[in-house]
């Protein structure tokens, strides 16, 4: 069975799966029964100074597609609404109760030196694991000068990763906004702050929906609504991006990360991990089916990891890394086809009207004795692989290679390219 | 069969407890509710070119339809059914879907489960009936009238799409309420709750439709005096005989025709009234001879048998409703063919049955064995056929009759010039509602243009 421990920036975990900072981390009871049912860790809901705040009810909105609730899910919930004390107290107990499991705790006060030494003093005394820089929220929070404000700022997030590398022996990990054009500047700033690991993504700036009969938006509170943080499944690919540009970075290479954003499998996670991802943390799943789901993430994984032959982590962590490319490097003598099972088709007509009203017109339609027959025409087609996921049947549409004996050259090398590189002489 | 010749049949009303009535037709497919019709639609491929829509004799656009609930568009869904098949309701209800478009569903090729649009259809246009009147406006009055004869599906088709293409309409109907077969002959737990009745009602609404009831054709008028009075005519008069088992004794009391007696069952203010055999046989195999089989057994008949001469293939019923009855309780008897009704003081006591093969050639013949069941009652369900004699009235220009059916071309029209057909007394296809509101429709549109040109 494969060895599920993870080890990132010194904090020791007994499997990667961290429930992320948010409400299923709030309090003592929540995270009892997390590690009772087998998570690995968890960065506790973040702690601000006192008094705390205050929240607006309702909090959630959450779209569904064709039935499946909560592809997207998000929130307008501030940090903990529990007095600094209460929490601190709940922390140090539960991480004298559960000694194996990674406990970071997530913090986030205004943005002067002082403020930032004295909370960490607190939480230092909690025997916490390491600390997780909230520059992410982007709402409410980032209106008061914290969360995404900062994270917006990559001077602001190396100012204040320093401050907390000064004045504390505990790992940092800073956790980082998506609401940015580019995530490497913040990343960057993180690693020259002194950062031990960068967390993404934060939530998206998001509105979910609009009430078409109140004409509010939501989640509304008494008829309006503000913007609130995106996540849950939908939003992974843009998190898989992002730890991707940081995994693969010159200047941010090998900084560790903890992969955030949408994982609700072990799957899901294999890809964060493939990605350079140390650990992974988990938030709308769970506030979705419970914390059950984390027994399928670890034997799911385990299992994965027995039939690739991967022992550790550490065999498979960052693998998929180099595969990530800039577009350019891409082998533009590369050729596929789709080419249709006949005897797995079940004559939907997907693939052909995709590629007749949106495509190159490759596909054409026929009657056999009455039978619909549709059929990739090779000439036109130009392997743009629509039609596959379009087509309702799994592996009744595939791509087949169609190999010219060309090798690979990239768009900087192209003899197409009237900007390309000349060969050196 | 100990009791053979000792007991007198048994044949009387009020076989169950009096308040059992109430709930004894319900509705055998409750309706979706809208979070499983939202659920279920989304199984909907959008195919393009979609099987399902040709394997509807009326072409709804069924993927269009059900686009349309999962948008929550229900409106717009049941225009889109209607549109193509102002008798949606019924058909939702009493279609054999597994036979049309469930059975061309892209699904059932997939993973044998075809999307449900049997009950999706009937999700959107109940929705559309609970909320109003019928969506269609009436054309620019043509001035003209049309006589249909028959206020069945198929008549009431060819009336309503006259009616939106600006055509008034006089329609005579030989009994005293509409509906046709969806009133008279349908089994009562497909459509409960008076739904035809109500349908007829609601489709009426779109206006210029006049019912003339107890005008049968033939008795109190004439395809003749019609051709003269109107300038087209369309016939949905549906069959109207019972064909005979051709046996001895077949008038002894308690031989009945099952197309009538559901036509009683349909019409019964009390159905604790209805005198019920305690062992019923049913001799046929097509969907009246489930419907009926299955209604005796609610209606608290003990035993009940269909007994059949051929085998499960070759049954008119569907498979479906072959399932269905034998859920009920019904045992159908297959390769056994009626060859003596044995009577006791007038009554019938027994039915002998033959059993029979198939022959080299294929052909059915009967063996020397035969067996006996106990039958208080036995329900011909043989089919039926045409009466043909009020077309004829005029000697000079009778309709051409094939197989014991009207013969119409493309667009329903008749023999003669004028006079167009449809539904069951016409042989376009099958015996379906389906298929009755699709001969309306064309005819509808024929008529129009001719009367336009």
């Amino acid at each position: 069975m494969a060895d599920l421990r993870s080890t990132i920036a010194g904090v020791k975990s007994p499997n990667p799966f961290w429930l992320a900072s948010a409400p299923p981390t709030d309090k003592e009871y929540n995270v009892v029964r997390a590690f009772k049912a087998g998570w690995g860790g968890v960065v506790w809901k973040t702690l601000g100074e006192d008094p705390p705040i205050v929240n607006t009810c309702s909090r959630y909105g959450a779209m569904s597609l064709n039935g499946q609730r909560m592809v997207g899910f998000n929130n307008i919930e501030l940090i903990t609404d529990r007095p600094l004390d209460v929490n601190l107290q709940e922390i140090k107990r539960v991480k004298r109760d559960w000694p194996d499991r990674a406990m970071i705790v997530s913090l986030m006060v205004p943005c002067e030196e002082r403020n930032w030494k004295a909370i960490l003093k607190r939480v230092e005394e909690t025997d916490a694991d390491g600390i997780e820089l909230n520059f992410g929220c982007p709402h409410g929070m980032s209106e008061r000068g914290m969360g995404a404000a900062v994270g917006q700022v990559p001077e602001y997030i190396e100012m204040v990763t320093r401050w907390c590398k000064q004045h504390s022996r505990m790992p940092v990990f800073v956790k980082l906004t998506p609401n940015v054009t580019n995530i490497l500047g913040p990343a960057r700033a993180a690693k020259v702050g002194g950062g031990d690991a960068v967390s993404l993504i934060n939530t998206i700036n998001s509105i979910m929906a609009v009430n078409l009969d109140s004409m509010s938006p939501e989640p509304e509170v008494d008829g309006k609504g503000s913007h609130g943080g995106y996540c849950g499944p939908a939003v992974k690919p843009i998190a898989l991006h992002m730890v991707a540009e940081i995994a693969r970075d010159a200047e941010t290479r090998g900084l560790p990360i903890s992969g955030i954003g949408g994982i609700s499998t072990w799957r899901d996670a294999a890809e964060f991990i493939a990605l350079g991802s140390g650990s992974v943390q988990v938030c709308t799943a769970a506030m979705h089916k419970g914390f059950k789901i984390v027994e399928d993430m670890i034997d799911g994984l385990a299992n994965w990891m027995d039939t690739k032959g991967y022992r550790t982590l550490s065999d498979f962590q960052g693998r998929a890394v180099g595969n990530v490319s800039d577009w350019k490097f891409l082998n533009m003598n590369y050729k596929t086809v789709a080419a249709i099972d006949q005897a797995a088709c079940i004559k939907c007509g997907l693939c052909y009207i995709a590629c007749e009203d949106t495509s190159h017109q490759a596909i054409s339609k026929a009657r056999d004795n009455g039978t619909r027959r549709y059929q990739v025409i090779e000439e036109e087609c130009v392997g743009c692989n629509l039609c596959m996921h379009v087509c309702p049947v799994d592996h009744c549409i595939t791509m087949k290679r169609v190999d010219r004996g060309l090798p690979h050259v990239g768009w900087v090398d192209d003899p197409r390219n009237p900007q390309r590189r000349q060969a050196a002489n | 069969m100990s009791g053979s010749g000792t007991e007198a049949p048994d044949v009387k009303p009020g076989r169950l407890e009096k308040g059992a009535y109430q709930n004894v037709f319900d509705d055998i497919a409750p309706p979706l509710s809208a979070r499983e019709a939202l659920i279920e639609a989304a199984r909907c491929h959008f195919c393009y070119d979609a099987p399902c829509v040709e394997a509807c004799p009326t072409g709804i656009d069924i993927p269009s339809f059900i686009g349309k609930i999962r948008t929550g568009n229900l409106k717009g869904s049941a225009i889109d059914i209607l549109s193509a098949n102002i008798f949606g309701g019924t058909c939702a209800r009493v279609c054999p879907v597994e036979e049309l478009c469930e059975e061309a569903c892209v699904r059932t090729a997939g993973e044998n489960k075809p999307v449900k649009i049997g009950m999706l259809q009937r999700h959107a246009v109940d929705a559309l009936m609970a909320a109003g009147p019928q969506p269609f406006t009436r054309g620019p009055e043509s001035g003209r009238t049309v006589a249909v004869v028959g206020a069945g599906p198929a008549g009431l088709a060819c009336a309503h799409r006259l009616a939106m293409l600006g055509q008034k309409v006089d329609v005579y109907e030989a009994r005293s309420r509409s509906g046709g077969l969806n009133e008279h002959g349908i089994a009562a737990y497909k459509v409960p709750d008076a739904f035809a009745q109500r349908e007829v009602a609601w489709l009426m609404g779109i206006g210029g439709i006049a019912i003339h009831h107890n005008k049968a054709l033939g008795r109190d008028v004439t395809l003749a005096e019609l051709r003269k009075r109107y300038p087209a005519v369309f016939l949905g008069v549906g069959l109207q005989s019972t064909q005979k088992l051709g046996l001895a004794d077949e008038a002894l009391d308690g031989v009945e025709d099952a197309v009538a007696y559901i036509e009683r069952l349909r019409q019964a203010k009390d159905l604790g009234t209805l005198p019920v055999g305690r062992r019923v046989v049913v001799i046929g195999g097509g969907n009246t001879a489930i419907d009926i089989a299955i209604q005796s057994k609610r209606l608290g008949a003990e035993d009940v048998t269909i007994a059949y001469r051929r085998g499960p293939s070759q049954m008119g019923a569907t498979d479906h409703e072959q399932h269905l009855a034998q859920i009920e309780g019904v045992r159908i008897r297959h390769w056994v063919a009626t060859t003596r009704l044995i009577g006791w003081k007038g009554r019938v006591k027994e039915i002998e049955l033959a059993y029979t093969r198939l022959d080299e050639a294929g052909k059915l013949v009967l063996t020397e064995a035969r067996t006996t069941l106990l039958a208080d009652t036995v329900f011909k369900a043989i089919g039926q056929t045409l009466v043909a004699d009020p077309f004829n009235a005029d000697a000079r220009e009778p309709l051409a009759v094939k197989n014991g059916k009207l013969v119409v071309n493309d667009e329903r029209e008749t023999s003669l010039a004028g006079v167009y057909a449809g539904g069951d007394c016409t042989a376009t296809g099958t015996d379906l509602t389906v298929r009755a509101v699709e001969d309306g429709k064309r005819a509808a549109i024929a008529i129009d243009r001719r009367l336009r040109a």
